[in-house]
């Protein structure tokens, strides 16, 4: 037990320390209780009752996009605007109904106001109106003293340089709807934008930046008394894309009033240097808000402004499908360079009749021939030799069947039919004919104008599996890291199959005969090649084809054919491809390879002038 | 001899008895603190029981009901099932770690059916009782060896580390530094703690860079600088502080807390209730608060160095540092004297685990005071399991 009373009075002196310990500590939390409520007390009454201390975040600058050179593309200017802070203006509505004396409210927008006021924290300020001018700023600045709560406020507004000419390539940016707040107060700042479709859409979160804030005194009215701390936020990063300013305004000019796509690659990197598609509509007004007249003139309109049919716009390929059908037949072994089919207009398959466009047909050709002249009956004949399945997998190599994965949203698939897809879809099996009208790249197949970009350029650079993309550097949330080098991996084409089909599109541009041989580039160095393409919407009956077929001109717009044009230049050592699609344009070689010409020799011009840090020797 | 004299008298001691002995007037002290809790969270509803005022009263019920039941047990049954208690903890704490995986996050809670148990909140129970017991087994030669505090440091790491990565440094600090307390009663030499210091110094830049997560270095961060975060943590502080210290000496009035009533302050009803209190009664009222600690603290050590065994003067002195560092940490923190830690106030802030664990903890303290007569030998108990 003596044991245990040492042990005991051991334990007890240490308690004891213990127990003064705490009391010590005890008294530090007292004094700083006495500290704060008595000596300190009228500082923090003050701040309590009359002014408070107000953190205010601070928009980050949204980064600046611009094209392959630098040019401005999309940037912010000064905005100002009139908000409100329910924390300081007490009664809301009150306040309002002053303010609107000045700035007249809408009993909508009153509703609006009020409803952020009841969703958002006290402290942040709502907006109550964009965009004022210099009279509304000074006469609301006057009444200050009467409107508690109501501030002025300078923000940056986006502005699109050329607003039609990059709309769809940029997208534009709108304000946070309810169903996109994450919880990161950013998005609840008033005035604030993120990107809702284009390359603002793909890189937000890079553009955004980081928030700042700042920490003012504010007295009872709302006025800021001083700053007292400031914390800069990070600027959004700049984005650069792989477009060529100049040369989008120049194929937005050039596709004018037509409903049309065209887009331009760059062959050995993908990397796209135009992409158009008209109309076009101007997303400056998407920043300031439509009015309803305005926002039902762009929905109805039948050329779908609002839509980017350079890549959500499917259409079958025509005779420019003819490529991929003549390398799966090579492929296969049906046909050689030496083959040849008469031609006399059609082709009888069972009960029913295949035409070529060209009423008395072409007699005998090989297949550069067919190439050059687009005979139908030559490729009807491929297609049968060769068999869907194979020309369904020729098309996949080149790009067809699948989103290529360009950085912007709402690139479609296209389709590539096959006898099992057709199963799937629709029910009944694959038919002969079916496999015949896929030989001129009609019937159920559909690519965008993107994939005809990329089909082109997959050929003319020597059969590599170039990818599509919109910037010239690798944009994350983070950081933003030049591409590095990339080669593309072979498709597995054998050379002399690509050098035939090649050879065949230069006829087509450059040869007499061809189908546009109008449209050629006469500059030795800048030569083109090309294949036209001119798809049928409508059903021709059989009570038409025998009295006469009607021109394009004497048809309703929405049944003409649509035009198209691939082509690639220059001749000895590709570099561009470009696709163009003219939607009810009538025919590719009279509509839509004039354009493409002067797309090739513009692109020709303009970029090749440029320094260009990932242009390597191909 | 004695110590089974102490046996007789108290195997002879009666249901009846042991409440007659119980230590009443502490009961009521915390009943009053209790009471300080529901009508601040009364106020911080805008003057209603609902949501959170009556459901801390039924679950303070429940408490003190368990409180009571835990106080009139046998002291050696806890001292006989002590490591037992200990490791049932720790195999829940390895249960929440794997859950933890297949859950999101940070998953602090294990669900029993009915309803959801935090471990790591009775680990400081388990932990006070099995170190208790471990150090009731060591004479002060034992404790003098080194070797002898490798299986303690053992049963305070374990947890610990498990706790640490839930990720919960509040609870990891309480636990840590409560133990630190029962090693130094319990007189482990003092130049051992001054080494440990000197070690803990060392290692803090290693910890930063190794155990730390990111939203707790930013908490310490903040409280260096408040304002390099004034929409978070250090926004909370700087708007307790506003709340606080425009009380002043006697407060704006109950319910009329201008602060906390217009949502300055976040979490009013939990972890930040003392400023609303501080705000609302002022300097007085908090006074008032703080004092009944204080006395229930006081009346604690003095159960604690009344004990004639030493597993309950370990028992008491770990309860009541652990109840001392609840209040500490708590009004530390929302007066800006430490970091942002999420540890409740004791008895007040709404919530129901921090309360059922206070009162077992009170329990076990009363259970003390009742059989503090009861003497038992070192080897009693130690040597069963």
């Amino acid at each position: 037990m003596h044991r245990d009373s040492e042990r005991h009075k051991l334990f007890s002196r240490r308690a004891l320390m213990l127990g003064a310990g705490q009391g010590v500590l005890m008294s530090a939390l007292v004094g700083r209780m006495y500290y704060l409520q008595v000596i300190e007390a009228e500082r923090y009454k003050t701040l309590a009752d009359e002014n408070r201390i107000n953190f205010r975040l601070l928009a980050p600058p949204r980064g600046p996009i611009v094209d392959r050179v630098g040019a401005a593309m999309a940037d912010n200017q000064q905005n100002y605007r009139v908000v409100i802070v329910p924390e300081q203006a007490g009664d809301v509505e009150r306040t309002l109904s002053l303010l609107s004396l000045i700035v007249p409210l809408s009993a909508g927008e009153r509703r609006r106001i009020l409803r952020e006021v009841k969703r958002k924290r006290a402290f942040v300020p709502i907006t109550v109106r964009e965009n004022l001018d210099w009279s509304d700023v000074a006469r609301i600045e006057v009444n200050t003293p009467d409107l508690p709560g109501v501030l002025i406020d300078v923000g940056q507004s986006r502005h699109y340089t050329f607003g039609p000419e990059t709309a769809h390539v940029l997208g534009y940016v709108a304000a946070v709807s309810e169903k996109e707040l994450t919880g990161d107060p950013l998005l609840e700042l008033p005035g604030f934008r993120i990107g809702k479709a284009g390359v603002e859409r793909v890189y937000d979160m890079a553009l955004r930046g980081a928030g700042g804030s700042s920490q003012v005194e504010v007295n009872a009215l709302g006025r800021v008394i001083r700053e007292l701390d400031r914390q800069e936020g990070q600027p959004g990063a700049e984005v650069r894309l792989t477009v060529d300013l100049q040369l989008q305004r120049f194929v937005m000019d050039r596709l004018g009033d037509e409903s049309a796509a065209a887009v331009v690659v760059d062959v050995n990197t993908g990397e796209v240097l135009s992409l158009v598609s008209t109309p076009s509509f101007d997303p400056n007004d998407f920043n300031t808000g439509l009015s309803q007249a305005e926002w039902e003139s762009l929905v109805s309109n039948p050329k779908s402004p609002l839509t980017n049919k350079a890549i959500s716009g499917q259409y079958a390929p025509g005779s420019t499908f003819k490529m991929a059908v003549a390398l799966a037949g090579l492929e296969k072994g049906v046909i050689t360079s030496d083959t040849h089919v008469f031609c006399n207009g059609k082709i009888k398959l069972g009960n029913s009749t295949f035409h070529c466009w060209k009423h008395g047909g072409h007699g005998s050709v090989d297949l550069q021939a067919s190439l050059e002249q687009s005979c139908d009956v030559f490729f009807y004949e491929v297609a049968r030799r060769t068999g869907i399945e194979r020309i369904a997998a020729m098309a996949r190599r080149l790009g067809f069947g699948t989103p290529l994965g360009l950085d912007l949203p709402g690139e479609k698939s296209g389709l590539v039919p096959s006898n099992k897809w057709k199963k799937k879809a629709i029910g009944t099996s694959w038919q002969l004919g079916e496999t015949l009208i896929s030989g001129i790249g009609q019937g159920y197949i559909l690519t965008t104008p993107l994939q005809l970009a990329i089909m082109t350029a997959r050929l003319a650079n020597g059969g590599r599996a170039v990818i599509p993309r919109m910037t010239k550097d690798v944009v994350t949330e983070d950081e933003v890291t030049p591409y590095p080098p990339t080669q593309y991996e072979s498709l597995g084409l054998i050379p002399e199959h690509l050098a035939l089909v090649l050879g065949g599109m230069e006829r087509v541009v450059n040869s007499p005969t061809g189908t546009a041989f109008r449209s050629r580039i006469k500059e030795d160095t800048q030569r083109m090649a090309g294949k036209t393409g001119t798809v049928q919407v409508r059903r021709i009956t059989k009570a038409e084809r025998e009295t006469r077929v009607l021109k394009n001109s004497e048809l309703p717009w929405k049944e003409r054919d649509h035009a198209i044009f691939v082509g690639f230049a220059p001749l000895d050592k590709p570099r561009f491809a470009v696709s163009v699609v003219v939607e009810h344009g009538g025919g590719g070689s009279s509509t839509a390879a004039p354009i493409a010409r002067d797309i090739l020799e513009e692109v020709q011009r303009l970029v090749p002038l440029i320094p260009n840090t990932s242009d390597r020797e191909a | 001899m004695l110590q089974s004299d102490g046996s007789m008298f108290q195997s002879k001691m009666s249901i009846g008895q042991k409440l007659l002995h119980l230590h009443w007037l502490f009961v009521v002290l915390l009943v009053l603190t209790a009471c300080i809790g529901f009508a601040m969270l009364y106020s911080a509803a805008g003057g209603n029981f609902d949501p959170w005022a009556s459901r801390q009263m039924v679950r303070f019920g429940i408490g003190l009901f368990a409180m009571i039941v835990v106080a009139l047990t046998d002291i050696r049954l806890w001292l006989r099932y002590a490591y037992a208690f200990y490791f049932i903890m720790l195999v829940m704490l390895v249960a929440v770690e794997v859950a933890g995986f297949v859950g999101m996050g940070a998953q602090r809670w294990i669900s029993l059916g009915i309803f959801n148990v935090q471990p790591s909140e009775f680990m400081k129970a388990a932990l006070v009782i099995a170190l208790a017991r471990y150090f009731h087994g060591g004479s002060i030669e034992d404790v003098g060896r080194v070797t002898y505090l490798f299986p303690p440091i053992l049963m305070v790491a374990a947890p610990a580390v498990l706790i640490l990565r839930q990720p919960d440094l509040g609870t990891t600090l309480m636990i840590g530094l409560a133990s630190l307390a029962m090693f130094f009663a319990a007189g482990v030499r003092m130049w051992k703690f001054v080494v440990l210091g000197v070690l803990g110094l060392i290692s803090a830049p290693v910890a930063w860079f190794t155990l730390l997560r990111d939203y707790q270095k930013q908490r310490i961060l903040t409280f260096i600088n408040p304002e390099s975060d004034t929409l978070g943590s250090g926004y909370h502080i700087i708007q307790s502080k506003i709340a606080l210290g425009s009380g002043g000496l006697f407060g704006k009035g109950f319910m009329l807390g201008t602060q906390s009533h217009l949502n300055f302050l976040p979490e009013k009803q939990t972890d930040f209730i003392f400023t609303m209190l501080a705000e609302e009664l002022g300097l007085v009222g908090g006074l008032v608060l703080i004092s009944l600690y204080v006395l229930l603290l006081a009346y604690g050590l003095a159960i604690s160095l009344s004990s004639r065994n030493h597993f309950g003067r370990l028992v008491g002195i770990g309860v009541t540092v652990t109840f001392f560092l609840y209040i500490f940490i708590n009004i530390a923190m929302v007066m800006g004297l430490i970091p942002v830690v999420g540890v409740p106030l004791p008895l007040v802030s709404y919530g129901g685990t921090a309360m059922l664990t206070i009162l077992f903890g009170f329990g076990l303290l009363l259970c003390v005071h009742i059989h503090r007569d009861v003497t038992i030998g070192r080897r009693d108990g130690g040597d069963e399991m």
